[in-house]
């Protein structure tokens, strides 16, 4: 087999197509960091856990009442029935409570494991589920670092449920339900970068009262929901071995070689077929002589 | 009678006679009663009335899956494990098509035809275990191409593989409906199948792999690393043959009467021959390992439960089949060649499941545990393909030989 020009033109242009094309597919979610997303910046050191919160998240989004409450030694978690939850936790500085939910990451893992684009980061900042798109494959549950998306085991027409940042009233205008309804104002809506600069004031101005990190600042690099605390987070029950860069760019290099392995592949494997039939067809024509 | 109108009645005849052809085709040949029938049948009846009860009630009705380990034994042994036993159609298409070793030449045709019924009933699996299966299409129609996603890649390389290895098997059923023009066509298209997956297979393989590797804090440091995806493709070379060997075996011993002498005669070479691919691909994937453990700094973990556990999985299921496989070939004994399969298989079961199941949330206050249900659905699948497969053997032209008409146009 030889190449001839028409070839030779042809591989070049599905050479050159596949590249542009596969570049283009996987640079898509990275822009995304020079959008400015809107977040929720939570003072641990102001919640008194009263489950304001909860109360407000399950009326805002149809789920049942909280019927528990938060108690030192008990870890509840979010799950199908419920979106947000108050922990309490006995720290070095005493009992802390902590709000949580979905971390509304940057660049979340789950939309970049969705093979369906179901899973939505929006310009706002939430991140959302669509239930038309939805296969109900679970890959983003695996892939969350946070294991934030939730699943209705026990449905026939499962839904994927987690904190929507409430984005229906984020685009009337609104702030979240348990922004809005924190007694203790212990939650601020705003811009990501303005409520990094507050929390930055915060610590500055009452630095016996924090300790000196932002958590979702650069974890998972970078989450829309920020925490302030005033003692280690570990202390909080945070994941400590969360990565600093993003959680997508794990799979980004195998992703990348893609295209140069659909490219390079059939043209090794028809070269390698090609030598061998000849080796074979001489060995046979010495045979024969 | 004018001239067309006889020709239509010839149709009409030629018609009906394929109906009936295809009718006496469907009854089932052979006695009902075996052991194998008795045992396999209640089971893939109750299999059926859990995937009823599955449809009715939810994932969360029959399976042991929480919140913290959405992916049980259905991905982790079904698909993943699965996948890596049918990956031995693409090795030796590999050899045949492309390295044109024709010694081998008369296993191609079970080994892709076990390949592609491993895809359809793993995919079918897979099926079961999407909680919105009627959106399983959505990849496909662009209902969100998400291009950023290792399982769209995946979810898209199942589909045109399963394509791809049905042309490569087609002639066989081309040859069992006497159709010779179809054949011809279809076997021209054979080299272009085997390019198309080969390809596709490196890359899914790897890509099984490579959906782990966002759950990078999940996983027990020593089965995670940024190698899975080379790990996995290098040992689904080993997996897919050791499969070969064994269905093989147990082939040729059922299905015997469907052989032909010299055939036959030939199995005991071509085992020979995998068992040397078996120890090279074998040697390979060890020195992968050992570069993964050292260059992750490993050995840390090693004296815990989950370290001897992996010390069991790379000395026990991967170095052992390996000298075996190094031996049966210097010795050329056929027993050791399918112990070491054997082994082999059960090794890949056992890694498949660390990295999907076992090591998954090893650190997690509760564990999970596949439940009874969830088992028997998935023998409930192996033993429909094993009948699938069966019916097929006894029709196509898969172990037999070819009729003349068909190897004289190739």
């Amino acid at each position: 087999m030889s190449i001839d020009r028409r070839n030779f033109f042809r591989v070049l242009g599905v050479t050159g197509m596949s590249f542009a094309l596969g570049k283009q597919s996987i640079a898509n979610p990275e822009k995304k960091e020079d959008i400015e997303f809107s977040g929720i910046l939570y003072d641990s050191t102001r919640c008194e856990g009263c489950q304001s919160c909860e109360w407000a998240c399950a009326e805002a989004n149809g789920l049942p009442e909280p019927e528990d409450y938060p108690e030192v030694g008990v870890i509840r978690t979010t799950n199908e029935q419920r979106r947000t939850v108050i922990n309490a936790y006995d720290t070095s500085k005493g009992e802390v409570y902590v709000k949580r939910q979905c971390m509304h990451c940057n660049q979340p893992a789950c939309t970049a494991a969705c093979l369906t684009r179901a899973m939505e980061k929006h310009h706002e900042g939430p991140v959302t589920w669509d239930g038309d798109k939805c296969m109900g494959c679970r890959y983003c549950m695996v892939s969350c670092p946070f294991d934030m998306p939730k699943f209705e085991y026990h449905s026939s027409n499962p839904e994927i449920v987690k904190c929507t940042m409430c984005f229906e009233r984020l685009k009337e205008g609104g702030v979240p339900a348990c922004v809005e309804n924190c007694p203790a104002e212990a939650m601020m809506f705003g811009k990501r970068r303005d409520l990094i600069a507050e929390a930055r004031r915060r610590i500055q101005e009452n630095p016996d009262r924090y300790v000196d990190h932002i958590y979702g600042e650069y974890e998972a690099g970078g989450t829309s929901f920020l925490y302030l605390s005033p003692v280690p987070f570990e202390e909080l029950g945070f994941k400590t071995n969360i990565r600093s860069k993003s959680y997508p760019e794990l799979s980004k290099g195998f992703l990348y070689s893609v295209p140069t392995i659909f490219v390079l592949w059939p043209m090794m494997l028809l070269g390698i077929q090609d030598a061998t039939k000849n080796k074979n067809s001489k060995t046979e024509d010495h045979e024969s002589e | 009678m004018s001239r067309n109108e006889s020709i239509a009645l010839e149709n009409k005849q030629d018609k009906e006679s394929i109906f009936k052809f295809l009718i006496r085709e469907l009854k089932p040949k052979g006695k009902l009663f075996t052991p194998f029938n008795l045992i396999s049948l209640p089971i893939m009846i109750l299999g059926l009335i859990l995937i009823i009860i599955r449809f009715w009630k939810g994932i969360g009705a029959i399976t042991n899956l929480t919140q913290d380990v959405p992916w049980g034994l259905w991905i982790g042994f079904d698909v993943v494990t699965g996948v890596a036993f049918a990956g031995g159609a693409y090795v030796i298409t590999f050899m045949v098509y492309i390295l044109n070793m024709k010694k081998y030449h008369s296993i191609v045709r079970v080994t892709v035809l076990n390949g592609f019924l491993a895809y359809v009933f793993y995919a079918g699996a897979l099926l079961l275990d999407l909680g919105r299966p009627w959106n399983v299409i959505n990849p496909i129609i662009g209902n969100g191409f998400g291009t950023s996603s290792v399982l769209f890649l995946v979810a898209w390389h199942f589909l045109l593989y399963m394509i791809a290895q049905l042309i490569e098997f087609s002639p066989a059923i081309a040859e069992w409906l006497g159709a010779r023009r179809a054949h011809k066509i279809l076997s021209g298209m054979t080299l272009a199948a085997v390019i198309f997956g080969i390809t596709l297979s490196t890359l899914h393989q790897s890509g099984l792999g490579a959906l782990y590797l966002m759950a990078k804090e999940k996983i027990h440091p020593l089965w995670y690393s940024e190698f899975i995806p080379i790990l996995f493709f290098v040992s689904s070379i080993f997996a897919g043959l050791s499969m070969v060997i064994f269905e093989g075996s147990i082939s040729s011993k059922v299905f015997s009467d469907q052989i032909s002498e010299k055939n036959h005669k030939a199995h005991n070479s071509i085992l020979h021959g995998l068992s040397k691919v078996c120890t090279g691909a074998m040697f390979a994937y060890l020195f992968l390992i050992i570069v993964v453990f050292v260059h992750g700094q490993n050995w840390v973990y090693l004296n815990s439960s989950m370290g001897y556990w992996y010390l069991t999985e790379v000395i026990g299921f991967v170095v052992i089949p390996m000298i075996l496989f190094y031996y049966s070939y210097r010795r050329n004994n056929i027993l050791m060649t399918k112990i070491a399969s054997i082994l082999t298989m059960l090794g890949i079961i056992i890694n498949r499941l660390n990295v999907t199941v076992i090591g998954f949330k090893w650190d997690a206050a509760s564990h999970y545990y596949p439940s009874w249900m969830e088992i028997a659905v998935t023998l409930a699948v192996i033993f429909t393909e094993i009948w699938i497969f069966r019916w097929i053997i006894k029709r196509m032209p898969v172990l037999k030989d070819s009729p003349a008409w068909a190897k004289q146009s190739t």
